[in-house]
């Protein structure tokens, strides 16, 4: 287990690293820095010694180190746009995101996974095809269409929720802010959350679904049900465990993509967070963001897959031991 | 008095036009510690007999008629709730494959805790407790520990011993086994069946096998009932049944069971199977295109030589060739196959006699040792010229006729490609025509051709498979357990279709089976492996004479004993 754990890490590592590669190579060869972040009047002698103070003239082995020390550090240099540290305004702007992610998750996986099971289960009751129908529809609209139907109905038509904005938010401590703790915060929470996890959910449920169908079939949920256990422990402890090795990468892999590119979401939604700062950035070719956006999302990606693969050992024992085999 | 009792169970698969029938008033009884054999080919219904008495009819099935009795207590009609507590708690049930009956991310002990504790007024502890006197009792050594095991770490034979403790763990009155060591080894078939028997008479249960293997049936049961289509035809003491049977089918499903004990030209056909083998165009061989311009160079000995192979398969990698671990499938292994011969390899499962068949056909590289075929080291070819003048040589025939058949392509198209890749043929119609003959010499017809292997049973796909090697003009023939799959009845038609197209062809034959008996019938000489270690290579007979190996011995010694089975009556319709 350790070995196992380890091994991974180090790939992780070489992953990050490769990505921090990019990254730099981005920062650096794409375009000239310093033309983006001065002045046509800047003199060329200005332009040499802003050259020579951001260690531009240093070889480039030398820059890479720098970037990579300054990437641990997470200090990814000023933003050319707002001439702030980028690490700063990432995090203004990451608990916007990360919450958001978090609950549209939740609501993925917990309304997902329920329907992906009864309708696994009763394939072909009215309500299974009902769910059905509707997967259907957040597979094939897009969001942001999901998104502008969602405001109309609930924030113009009916003026229940919110359609744009965060709401009140609460600082906790110096750097964290969260909607979670005012009556505002929480319901402009909800229509965003829906709108990102939604596509989530109907994918999580026929995945689901579809893995149910498979386990029902096999010999040993015939002999479970032969051993008269009830369907409570056939289903859930027998045949939805089993589902859980394919469902688990691809929500992983889904969670990922839920935190980096909520850039619609937040878009419909005005949504103060990283993917409204991403679009901004590229609109300005704002390199350094872009560079340390790219390493954040590999950084949640990278992390989500380690989990995902600490996860499959913990449910499944085959996989305990690959080493000791034959 | 009996503990489980069945009257006139009729059970129906209602469909979209017709009724299907799968069991017609079915009647039968079983006593405490007696055993009730039901027996028969694929399709005849006894499957459905035991889900019928268990309550897990396949959708759509159901009772059409009849009532089921558990120590007088009619069961047929309760409601599912009763009927589930009932499962396992006075029926048990043991299925046919150990390695996905039993589910892999559970531990053995907590199946067998969560199945006591629904069924048994006792606690945790106390479960736990009687779970490790569970596997003690089934043979598995060190139950304590091994109880905190999940399935993967048994073997196939002790996985069943697992199954074998859930199926019992509730102390149930009846246990329903269907096929309970089809998947098994021989010698672990002998053991799990003498533990059944053994644990039938200490729990005092009725217990129902279901099975084809005649060999089973004459080996634990005490009454036996033979059904076919649906029907019970024949159902009395086994002793008597299979001594002296009375009725037709009863009688030739004995007969086309292969014979250890004595070696006979042709298999005894099931002829009460109507409608099996019509007539098709026999094509002459001497005029054909099959028999005709057979290219080969003639061989002085040996046509195909096996010399000192050893096969390694790294099971671990690593950075240091030091660290890598390899299993070593194959040891020293050597023999020679005369032309015109049959060889025979035999063993249990993992012995490496597959392994043997891959590296002569060149699918796998060995990592020492060679092969010469035809006096041509094919161990040492490497111009793709002459690779394919080799295989085009050598053909085979494997044990899955479901997964060894594209699904994807017409009968026709599957015989048609080697003759196509080999450019035997000079034109298409040629080519076509030469297949439609295949077909008809095989014994499925030309008409075949243009339907897909789905629409074909076991045999008659297994009928296609050995087209398709025909269609090379091969002269060796590999056949991989090609009857393993099949029926008893299906068995004896395609071992005559090899032994008819052997005499015709003059074919050469690796045989490889696990069935002694099989072996017996077909070769001419015959190798015991095991461990990947090829232990004696004697002539047939006397292999099974006066074996050398004392694993032969082991092996000779497991075989059911098929003395109970009617030889007498049979002799005649053989002769």
């Amino acid at each position: 287990m350790f070995g196992f754990i380890s091994r991974r890490l180090v790939m992780a590592v070489v992953v990050m690293f490769v990505v921090a590669l990019i990254s730099f190579t981005l920062f650096r060869f794409v375009g000239d820095p310093i033309n983006q972040m001065v002045g046509i009047e800047t003199t060329p002698e200005q332009r040499e010694a802003l050259r020579e103070r951001l260690g531009l003239n240093d070889p480039i082995i030398v820059q890479f180190a720098r970037f990579i020390m300054g990437a641990l550090q997470f200090d990814f240099g000023n933003s050319y746009q707002f001439k702030q540290p980028v690490a700063e305004l990432i995090g203004k702007r990451l608990p916007a995101t990360l919450e958001l992610s978090f609950v549209s998750a939740l609501f993925a996986l917990f309304v997902g996974v329920p329907m992906g099971v009864y309708t696994g289960l009763n394939r072909h009751s009215a309500i299974s095809k009902l769910f059905l129908s509707v997967s259907l529809i957040g597979v094939s609209l897009p969001t942001f269409f999901i998104g502008i139907l969602l405001i109309f109905v609930f924030s113009v038509h009916l003026q229940w929720l919110p359609s744009f904005g965060r709401g009140d938010v609460v600082a906790l401590g110096g750097w964290w802010t969260t909607g979670f703790l005012t009556v505002s915060g929480l319901k402009a929470l909800i229509l965003p959350a829906i709108t990102l996890g939604l596509f989530q959910m109907t994918l999580i449920m026929r995945l689901i679904r579809a893995e149910m169908l498979e386990v029902m079939r096999t010999d040993y949920i015939k002999f479970a049900r032969a051993r008269g256990l009830p369907s409570r422990s056939i289903n859930f402890i027998h045949a939805l465990k089993n589902t859980m090795v394919p469902v688990i990468t691809i929500t992983g892999l889904q969670l990922g993509s839920i935190i980096a590119f909520a850039i619609i979401t937040e878009t419909v939604f005005q949504w103060p967070g990283m993917g409204l700062l991403f679009l901004q950035a590229v609109q300005n070719v704002d390199i350094p963001i872009m560079a340390a956006y790219l390493m954040l999302t590999a950084f949640i990606f990278v992390t989500i897959n380690l989990a995902v693969d600490i996860l499959y050992v913990v449910i499944d024992p085959r996989l305990r031991t690959e080493r000791s085999g034959l | 008095m009996s503990i489980l009792e069945i009257r006139g169970l009729t059970v129906e698969f209602p469909g979209r036009k017709d009724t299907f029938v799968a069991a017609r008033d079915i009647n039968l009884s079983i006593e405490p510690g007696k055993i009730l054999g039901v027996v028969g080919e694929s399709g005849a219904g006894k499957s459905t007999v035991g889900n019928a008495v268990i309550g897990l009819l396949e959708h759509p099935g159901r009772l059409g008629a009849g009532e089921i009795f558990v120590h007088g207590e009619r069961i047929d009609n309760l409601p599912a709730k009763r009927m589930r507590e009932l499962r396992g708690k006075r029926i048990g049930m043991i299925f046919q494959d150990p390695l996905t009956s039993l589910d892999p991310l559970q531990t053995v002990e907590f199946q067998l805790v969560e199945t006591m504790l629904e069924h048994l007024p006792i606690s945790k502890g106390e479960a736990k407790q009687r779970a490790i006197d569970l596997l003690d009792q089934v043979g598995i050594p060190n139950p304590a520990e091994r109880v905190k095991q999940y399935p993967h770490q048994f073997s196939g034979g002790m996985r069943q011993r697992v199954v074998i403790a859930l199926a019992l763990c509730a102390e149930p009155e009846v246990v329903i086994a269907d096929e309970p060591t089809t998947a098994l080894d021989v010698s672990i078939q002998a053991q799990i069946l003498n533990l059944m028997k053994k644990l039938c008479a200490e729990k005092n249960v009725a217990m129902l096998v279901i099975t084809h293997d005649m060999g089973v049936i004459a080996e634990i049961t005490d009454h036996v009932a033979v059904m076919y289509r649906g029907n019970l035809v024949e159902y009395g003491e086994s002793q008597q049944i299979l001594g002296s049977p009375q009725h037709e089918y009863t009688k030739s499903l004995i007969a086309a069971v292969p014979r250890p004990d004595v070696r006979v030209h042709r298999f005894p056909q099931v002829d009460y199977i109507e409608g099996s083998a019509k007539p098709f165009k026999q094509i002459d061989i001497a005029t054909h295109w099959l028999g005709q311009s057979r290219d080969y160079t003639p061989v002085d000995g040996a046509l195909l030589s096996v010399d000192q192979i050893d096969m390694k398969f790294m099971t671990r990698n690593a950075w240091l060739p030091k660290n890598r671990q390899f299993f070593q499938a194959l040891k020293k292994v050597s023999f020679d196959i005369k032309p015109g011969e049959t060889f025979g390899l035999v063993g249990e499962s993992g012995s490496g006699k597959s392994t043997v068949a891959r590296v002569i056909t060149g699918l796998y590289h060995p990592s020492a040792g060679t092969v010469t075929f035809a006096g041509q080291e094919l161990t040492s070819l490497h111009d793709r010229r002459q690779v394919l003048a080799m295989r085009r040589q050598m053909q085979m025939i494997f044990q899955d006729p479901y997964s060894s058949l594209n699904a994807r392509m017409r009968v026709k198209d599957i015989v048609a490609e080697p003759i196509k890749f080999h450019k035997l043929a000079s034109t298409n119609s040629e080519c076509f025509r030469i297949v439609d003959d295949l077909l008809d010499h095989v014994g499925l017809g030309s008409a075949a051709g243009k339907k897909y292997p789905h629409e074909f049973s076991g045999g008659q796909r297994q009928r296609i498979s050995i087209a398709r090697a025909l269609a090379t003009r091969p002269r060796f023939l590999i056949c991989d357990e090609p009857t393993s799959a099949l029926d008893v009845s299906i068995q004896a038609q395609i071992l005559n279709l090899l032994k008819d197209l052997q005499d015709e062809l003059g074919l050469t034959m690796l045989f490889i089976s696990h069935d002694l008996a099989v072996i017996r019938q077909m070769c001419n000489r015959t190798g015991v492996m095991r461990f990947g270690e090829l232990l004696e290579v004697q002539e047939t007979e006397a292999l099974f004479e006066s074996p050398q190996a004392d694993y032969t011995k082991e092996l000779l010694g497991l075989m059911p004993s098929m003395d109970m089975l009617s030889r007498d009556n049979l002799e005649e319709e053989v002769a």
